[in-house]
């Protein structure tokens, strides 16, 4: 059964097993407007919690994709290069930016769920 | 004061309405220790016509290439300009305008500088141009930045053959950013081997064609030795008009080409402002510098052009942007563009021609004079001779006659002994058999 | 013949508004916008280099030229057609003197590397340019050859990173007020430093407490705009420049704002140690589009020795160019020859034409004209902090509040009263921006005009018209272009075979 988190960054996070799916939240993507580019890293990359995993591009902004938990890239959306509209249309699911092996599963307990992360977006205003 | 409207009734009607007393009262967060009761030292107003006479002055005090046949090149070349040109850059629609941030009223600038990219990319034999730098050193510079951001690496070799301003540019740059550059040694016989100083650290080689003194090379080779390495080839053109009459940069396997577009359109003077051009492949196009221009549609499904890809620029990046440039030099962009347009490809090539004629034509003059010596088989409209004493002194002399007989080398590459006796001497189609004989005369008597 | 959907007329143009393709869809083999002579047959010495290819570039006459670029410029806003109220850009008249002077014989056709001896006059010039900006600035220094505003800073973040580098003490940090424009911090960046944000306070000044915290032995510098990127001036900079000084850091002041205050006040009297200057600005050269500009920078005593080749000296022989500093101190060299000479022109008529007490009423009247808008608007346009402004006045979104209109759709709808928009979203520290700076060449009867459409577009947007808003512009050559679908599919260039202008299906 995967799990979904979020993080302050407006990340989601999705785990099954070992792996994690990354992604940005559907208030993410409406903040940003009309994604027309996304910089994903390679397969191998280590990253860190709270570090810079991608960067996602709006006409007028860029905004850095900050990886919820530390772990290894495995896997890339590469669909996401012809078609960036995907991040816009289907946030949690086609528009997904990283697969990720976890290296600290302990690190998903600080983050939000599904009820937290609504309080927090509607906080926002 | 003709350039302030507003008229002492004006100002005090509006203090009204703001609420205070004085203008005094407006400046009142300006520290004390820096509040002044006089105007500073400088004159008081004039008319034109004063201004005229002061700046007139200035201008007749100096000796310009209109009155003196002129043979000076070295990154700027005196070329016709059609008349046209400066006349339609004069617009006020064109010289008054803003940069295109609202592209709904500024589809004007926009439509030019998508045609000037187009013909960049032609000219240099490129997939992909911006809509110009502040110049061509710094076009180099950032393409050396460039190179560093797409290779990972931090490494650039550099021609001896390069200008010295891009290469000083370059060097200047990569202090304080941290990456290395080779210092090159001067390259007067074009006999430099830079493949073998490519490695697996290097990010770059950048070589000029023409170089700096005049030869020109085949880069194919060096652009695979480049490309086996891991290394992108960056060539930097100084004499865009060369590029009617040579192979393109693009065709000889050149990854980022940088040039300086003064030549066409844009006068000498004195060095500024002049117009960088940066190429580059497809596929490097998120990591190039500068404004770009693309084509689009309207709401009502028209063709439009907007800037584009703002994303690398510092008004969006801030500190992760490719660059910190803000602007282009649209003007000048403008000014090459329409030169370009009236030229054509018959005209370019023809233009390019008749450079090359003159250049061939002089040196063959030079050459036959007493001590002096050709160093360039091939060369497009500039070339290096060697003279039988320090060129710098016998350009002197020869300004002294009237004549502005080329760049002692001495001038870019100053207490470099081996290069004292060389002087780069340009041709174009505006100098007359009459202005080389008289720059043949003349040296002959100097160095008699 | 069917005449266009979108005008009406059979031609596509309407009226004045004349459609006008690229002239890559236009040239013909066998026209030519110049007659050259015919090359004389020479054996060509380019070692086999010759081009193989054609360029492709397309064939025109003159007069289609003419009407190309005509028709181009006629699609274009510019400041001879009208107000641009663009906050921090200082939109003032360019005058045609200036465009005169740049264009005598014995400036436009000077070579630059020229003998010195030929090129006298040019050097005194530059040097009299250099004069007038120190005067003004009350600096003993100036660097004349960045090429752009950001170039400028970029002059001036490496001077000081220079001049600590000789104390040995390189240090790590720029503190950059979050206000800051986007080139402060690329600049920065483009330096090797680590960009450290201020935060504002309440009042839209730099936060003197937050400012205080962040210093230490690893601040290089602090990098102000002042006037702020707000319009107003900040009242502790002489504060701000001794804890700078006091923590062996030094003073960067971004000038693009000294129009609020030239001739009246000198920034070196408030203690700062480099300041660039945008010609393009402050002194009216022209903007031609987006460039091209000229961005000298004026030193301190501490930085002087650090400047980048070359500048100009004045000894008794006459006027001498330095192009290598025997010294070996110069931090190296920015631009290629000398500086933006015809920019120099350009500025030194304008400030000969103004004179010293030309340019403080410059300063007055841009003041004057900025309060002028703010007072009057305050009512229709909420202002984004309380009080007078200098020369630009900034408002925010608030009065837009539950109207959906955003500020963009009511920037667009100011495009079809015939202005420019203002600037937008910056600064970024007040939320939906509208920052707006008349300069002092408008009169009082086009401050009038503006005030009353503004007011009118306010009063439209809170009346719940946000249709009208939305689909703004309506009467401009293009109205709203797809930016998403450029960035997403970048076209760049024009190549065989595309289509030409005509409506989509």
């Amino acid at each position: 059964m995967s799990t979904l988190r979020y993080t302050e960054e407006h990340e989601w996070i999705r785990v099954d097993g070992d792996t994690a799916t990354i992604g940005i939240s559907p208030y993410a993507q409406e903040q940003l407007g009309d994604v027309v580019f996304v910089d994903l890293p390679q397969p191998g990359k280590k990253v860190e919690k709270g570090k810079e995993v991608a960067v996602v591009e709006s006409v007028k902004a860029a905004s850095e994709v900050y990886a919820p938990v530390s772990g290894e890239v495995v896997a890339v959306n590469t669909d996401l290069a012809s078609e960036p509209a995907k991040v816009n249309s289907d946030p949690l699911g086609q528009g997904w930016f990283v697969k990720m092996k976890l290296a600290n599963k302990a690190e998903l307990d600080g983050l939000m769920d599904q009820a937290a992360y609504d309080a927090y977006v509607k906080g926002l205003h | 004061m003709r350039y302030l409207p507003l008229t002492p009734t004006d100002r005090q009607a509006m203090l009204v309405r703001i609420g205070v007393r004085s203008i005094d009262d407006l400046y009142r967060d300006v520290p004390a220790k820096a509040r002044r009761d006089r105007p500073v030292d400088l004159p008081s107003h004039q008319g034109e016509l004063e201004v005229e006479r002061a700046i007139g002055a200035m201008a007749a005090r100096n000796l310009g290439t209109a009155k003196a046949p002129s043979f000076l090149g070295a990154g700027a070349y005196r070329h016709h300009v059609p008349a046209a040109v400066d006349h339609l850059i004069q617009r006020g629609e064109f010289l008054t305008s803003y940069t295109p941030y609202q592209p709904e009223v500024t589809q004007g600038t926009l439509e030019y500088l998508f045609e000037f990219q187009t013909q960049v990319a032609l000219l240099t034999g490129m997939e992909v141009a911006n809509a110009s730098m502040y110049d061509g050193g710094t076009a180099c510079a950032e393409a050396v930045m460039m190179a560093n951001r797409v290779t990972r690496r931090a490494k650039a070799v550099l021609s001896g053959g390069l200008h010295p301003h891009y290469a000083e540019i370059t060097r200047t740059h990569a202090h304080f950013l941290g990456f290395r550059v080779e210092p090159p040694p001067a390259d007067p016989d074009g006999k430099e081997n830079l493949a073998k100083l490519i490695d697996g650290e290097t990010s770059c080689v950048v070589v000029q064609n023409p170089s700096a003194f005049g030869h020109l090379q085949d880069l194919k080779p060096l652009a695979e030795a480049c490309h086996k390495a891991g290394a992108l080839l960056v060539v930097a053109v100084t004499e865009v008009v060369s590029l009617g009459a040579i192979e393109p940069p693009g065709a000889m396997g050149a990854d980022i080409v940088v040039a300086e577009g003064q030549a066409l359109g844009n006068s000498l003077g004195f060095g500024g402002p002049y117009v960088g051009l940066f190429a580059t492949r497809e596929k490097y196009l998120r990591q190039m510098p500068g404004r770009l221009v693309g084509e689009t549609k309207d709401v009502d499904g028209r063709r439009g052009w907007v800037l584009t890809l703002s994303t690398r620029e510092q008004h969006i990046r801030r500190e992760k942007a490719t660059s910190n440039i803000c602007t282009n030099s649209g003007l000048c962009a403008l000014a090459f563009t329409i030169h370009l347009t009236l030229l054509g490809e018959a005209g370019f090539q023809r233009l390019a021609a008749l450079n090359h004629a003159a250049a061939c034509r002089l040196a063959d003059k030079l050459a036959k004079l007493p001590g002096v010596a050709l160093l360039n088989r091939s060369f497009f409209n500039e070339f290096t001779v060697k003279l039988p004493k320090a060129a710098g002194p016998v350009v002197e002399a020869l300004a002294k006659r009237g004549i502005l007989g080329g760049v002692p080398a001495s001038r870019l590459w100053p207490g470099e002994k081996s290069l004292e006796n060389l002087l780069l001497i340009a041709a174009t189609e505006t100098n007359t058999d009459a202005d080389m004989d008289a720059l043949t005369s003349a040296l002959k008597e100097v160095l008699a | 013949m069917n005449t266009d959907p979108i005008t009406g007329t059979y031609s596509g143009n309407r009226g004045l508004q004349i459609e006008e393709p690229l002239i890559f869809e236009q040239g013909e083999e066998g026209r030519c916008g110049v007659d050259l002579p015919e090359p004389p047959k020479v054996a060509n010495r380019l070692g086999g280099l010759a081009r193989k290819n054609p360029v492709g570039l397309p064939g025109l006459s003159e007069p289609q030229v003419v009407r190309h670029y005509t028709r181009l410029s006629q699609k274009n806003y510019a400041i001879d057609t009208g107000l641009y109220p663009l906050g921090s850009c200082t939109m003032k008249h360019n005058p045609r003197l200036n465009e005169k002077m740049v264009r005598l014989q014995g400036l436009a056709d000077l070579h630059p590397l020229q003998p010195i001896s030929t090129v006298q006059g040019a050097l005194e010039l530059i040097d009299q340019l250099a004069h007038w900006l120190k005067t003004l600035t009350g600096m003993p220094a100036v660097a004349m050859s960045p090429g752009a505003g950001a170039h400028g800073e970029l002059c001036g973040i490496m001077a000081i990173r220079a001049a600590l580098e000789h104390r040995g003490d390189a240090r790590k940090r720029i503190l950059v007020p979050e206000s800051a424009h986007g080139t402060n911090p690329a600049t920065a960046a483009a330096c090797g430093y680590e960009v450290d944000p201020i935060p504002a306070n309440a009042k839209g000044r730099v936060d003197l407490e937050a400012f205080r915290a962040k210093l230490g032995p690893d601040v290089a510098g602090i990098m102000i705009t002042n006037p702020n990127t707000c319009g107003l001036f900040e009242p502790d900079i002489v504060e701000i420049a001794e804890a700078i000084h006091g923590a062996g850091g030094f003073f960067y002041c971004d000038g693009a704002n000294f129009n609020a205050i030239v001739g009246r006040v000198r920034p070196g009297d408030l203690g700062i140690d480099c300041m660039h200057i945008n010609l393009h600005k402050t002194f009216s050269t022209p903007h031609g589009g987006g460039g091209p500009g000229a961005g000298p920078v004026v030193l301190s005593a501490a930085l002087a020795p650090f400047a980048p080749v070359p500048w100009v000296v004045h000894g008794a022989g006459g006027f001498d160019l330095v192009e290598h500093d025997p010294r070996k101190q110069a931090f190296g060299r920015l631009k290629g020859f000398h500086g933006q000479m015809g920019m120099f022109v350009r500025a030194l008529a304008y400030m000969m034409s103004h004179g010293s007490d030309g340019l403080k009423q410059v300063a007055e009247d841009a003041v004057l004209n900025a309060n002028y808008i703010l007072a009057s608007l305050k009512d229709d346009v909420s202002p984004a902090f309380p009080g007078t402004c200098m020369h630009e006045a900034l408002f925010d979104d608030h009065f837009l509040k539950d109207t959906g209109v955003t500020t963009l759709d009511f920037a667009k709808a100011l495009i079809d009263e015939g202005y420019h928009p203002m600037t937008m979203y910056f600064p970024l520290v007040v939320h939906g921006a509208l920052l707006v700076e008349p300069t002092e060449t408008e009169s009082k009867d086009s401050l009038d005009r503006f005030i009353e459409v503004m007011r009118g577009l306010a009063a439209r947007a809170k009346s719940g018209d946000a249709a009208y808003f939305e689909a703004a512009p309506k009467l401009t050559p293009r109205r709203r272009l797809d930016e998403t679908a450029a960035a997403r599919k970048p076209v760049l260039r024009w190549v065989p075979g595309s289509n030409s202008a005509k409506a989509a299906e």
